[in-house]
């Protein structure tokens, strides 16, 4: 891991008129980190991830962004053109529902290589040896690089959004319940996929997950959320077998064994 | 020379669900562990064995004392560092073989056991190669190396697990009864392994419930129940 952070997050706060949705978040990411951000529904977790993914606009706070160049910019301040191209290039976004992350009346392979010439590629044939490349790592079959996500299974549509998102190389991947809504045995090839290509890549993300198995898989560290602020923070298998605060507490008991 | 120091370290469980009740589980634990020397925690169940190793890795958060670990020629406190500095030390500096398999959808057997190796930059053709000696030293069958192994009987799942913990060179190991299913062929396997850390310099700290396993490998018993708190809750 290198020794300067990725993303340094402070104060970050977001109010939606005079309702709070999240509040006071600090912390540094660092390349080739996973945290996990865990909370129930209405936690703010989804906010913070929007607002760090410079989605929303944050009420007060900064997040310092260390570009490729290694200048240190603060994401709020970019211009609309500036953020426009770190969002299709050095980062990526996975929704939690894959129709919000792809085209849905294009081609796989389209949707694929659209992120690649966002950065510049224009020779046909390597964008589609590139996006069949990238069918392969995601486990979709060669064959429906034609087909339109619409005929595709929702875990299939899944990870054809992992790889538009990954196609370009991004430093820093958002995740929004990635394997949300997922049947169980295609939940267990989504997660195995994403911490191979997490592992290989040595991506940072951020994941926002009410699924505490998926955080113990995925991250190295974690912070719980409740009311719009964090509870609870730390090395994720600290968090997980140790929880101090009454909330986590009460999140960690409430995993059904089976 | 020591290469794992443990300073009175306590450890008070709050029950949040239970009304906030408060469980002491050990207060001034302290000795030290050299290299090549296997020490192995003693008493009841209950004592705060298992609780200790968890300190000692990090699992557990503390509420005083310092584990000094040996890294870079420094002496680093886990217990008290961050995050990115405690995955640094079980990457580097301190492995743990846990008593039951995490086991990783899809991943196989032998991927399981050669992973700690990919990730500190071996290739992997050479980490599936170690791998498939340390599953062959401890008597699973080849058969068994591509599947994952969530299906595996419980000796099978141990073994996997040991096998992981052990192919890596931490120089301080925590081992958390990992014979506990095992047969005696494969007890005596392990216990040769434990031997050969030894030789190699690998400080060892671990709970054994098997006396015969115990008598064997361990140099010194540090006895829990002198940990336990003095103040009742």
């Amino acid at each position: 891991m290198s020794d300067e952070p990725l993303l340094r997050v402070s104060n970050l706060t977001k109010y939606y008129g005079s309702r709070l949705g999240c509040a006071d978040v600090n912390f540094e990411l660092y390349p080739g980190e996973v945290l996990a951000i865990v909370g129930e529904s209405g936690s703010g977790k989804t906010t913070l991830l929007n607002t760090l993914s410079a989605n929303l606009e944050p009420t007060s706070g900064e997040a310092l962004y260390r570009m490729r160049d290694e200048s240190w910019r603060n994401i709020y301040e970019l211009s609309e053109a500036e953020r426009r191209f770190l969002t299709r290039t050095d980062w990526g976004f996975v929704h939690q529902n894959p129709a919000d992350g792809l085209r849905m009346t294009v081609s796989a392979g389209a949707n694929v290589g659209e992120r690649l010439m966002a950065v510049g590629d224009r020779h046909y044939g390597k964008i589609r040896d590139t996006a069949l490349d990238w069918l392969g790592r995601v486990e979709v079959a060669a064959d429906r690089i034609d087909d339109q996500p619409r005929s595709f299974s929702g875990g299939m549509r899944q990870r054809l959004q992992i790889a538009r998102n990954l196609v370009t190389g991004p430093r820093l991947v958002f995740m929004d319940e990635p394997t949300g809504g997922l049947d169980v045995s295609v939940q267990a090839r989504l997660l195995d996929l994403l911490r191979q290509l997490v592992g290989e890549l040595g991506l940072s993300a951020i994941v926002v997950t009410h699924d505490l198995a998926v955080a113990r898989l995925l991250s190295h560290r974690m912070m719980v959320m409740k009311g719009g602020h964090v509870i609870e923070a730390g090395l994720t298998d600290r968090v997980l077998d140790d929880p101090r605060e009454p909330y986590t507490q009460l999140l960690v008991s409430s995993i059904l064994q089976v | 020379m020591t290469a794992l120091s443990v300073r009175n370290l306590a450890k008070t469980f709050t029950m949040h669900l239970r009304g906030g009740i408060s469980l002491p589980v050990v207060e001034n634990v302290t000795f030290d562990i050299n290299a090549g020397e296997c020490v192995v925690l003693g008493g009841p169940s209950g004592a705060g064995k298992s609780s200790i190793l968890k300190m000692v890795y990090g699992n557990y958060g503390v509420d005083g004392g310092e584990v000094l670990i040996a890294h870079d020629g420094r002496q680093v406190d886990l217990a008290s560092a961050d995050p990115r500095t405690v995955l640094t030390l079980r990457r580097d500096a301190i492995g743990y073989v846990s008593q039951f398999l995490r086991t990783v959808p899809r991943v196989s057997a032998l991927d399981v056991v050669a992973e700690p190796l990919v990730v500190r930059g071996t290739d992997k053709e050479e980490a599936q190669r170690r791998a498939g000696e340390m599953l062959s030293r401890l008597n699973l069958p080849e058969r068994l190396w591509s599947l994952p192994p969530a299906t595996f009987s419980g000796g099978e799942q141990q073994r996997v697990n040991i096998a992981r913990g052990f192919i890596t060179h931490h120089p301080v190991l925590l081992l958390d009864e990992p014979t506990a299913s095992l047969d005696a062929a494969n007890r005596a396997v392990v216990v040769g392994m434990i031997a050969q850390k030894k030789r190699e310099g690998v400080a060892m700290l671990g709970i054994f419930h098997d006396e015969d396993v115990r008598a064997e490998v361990a140099d010194r018993i540090v006895d829990v129940t002198g940990f336990a708190p003095k103040v009742a809750a």
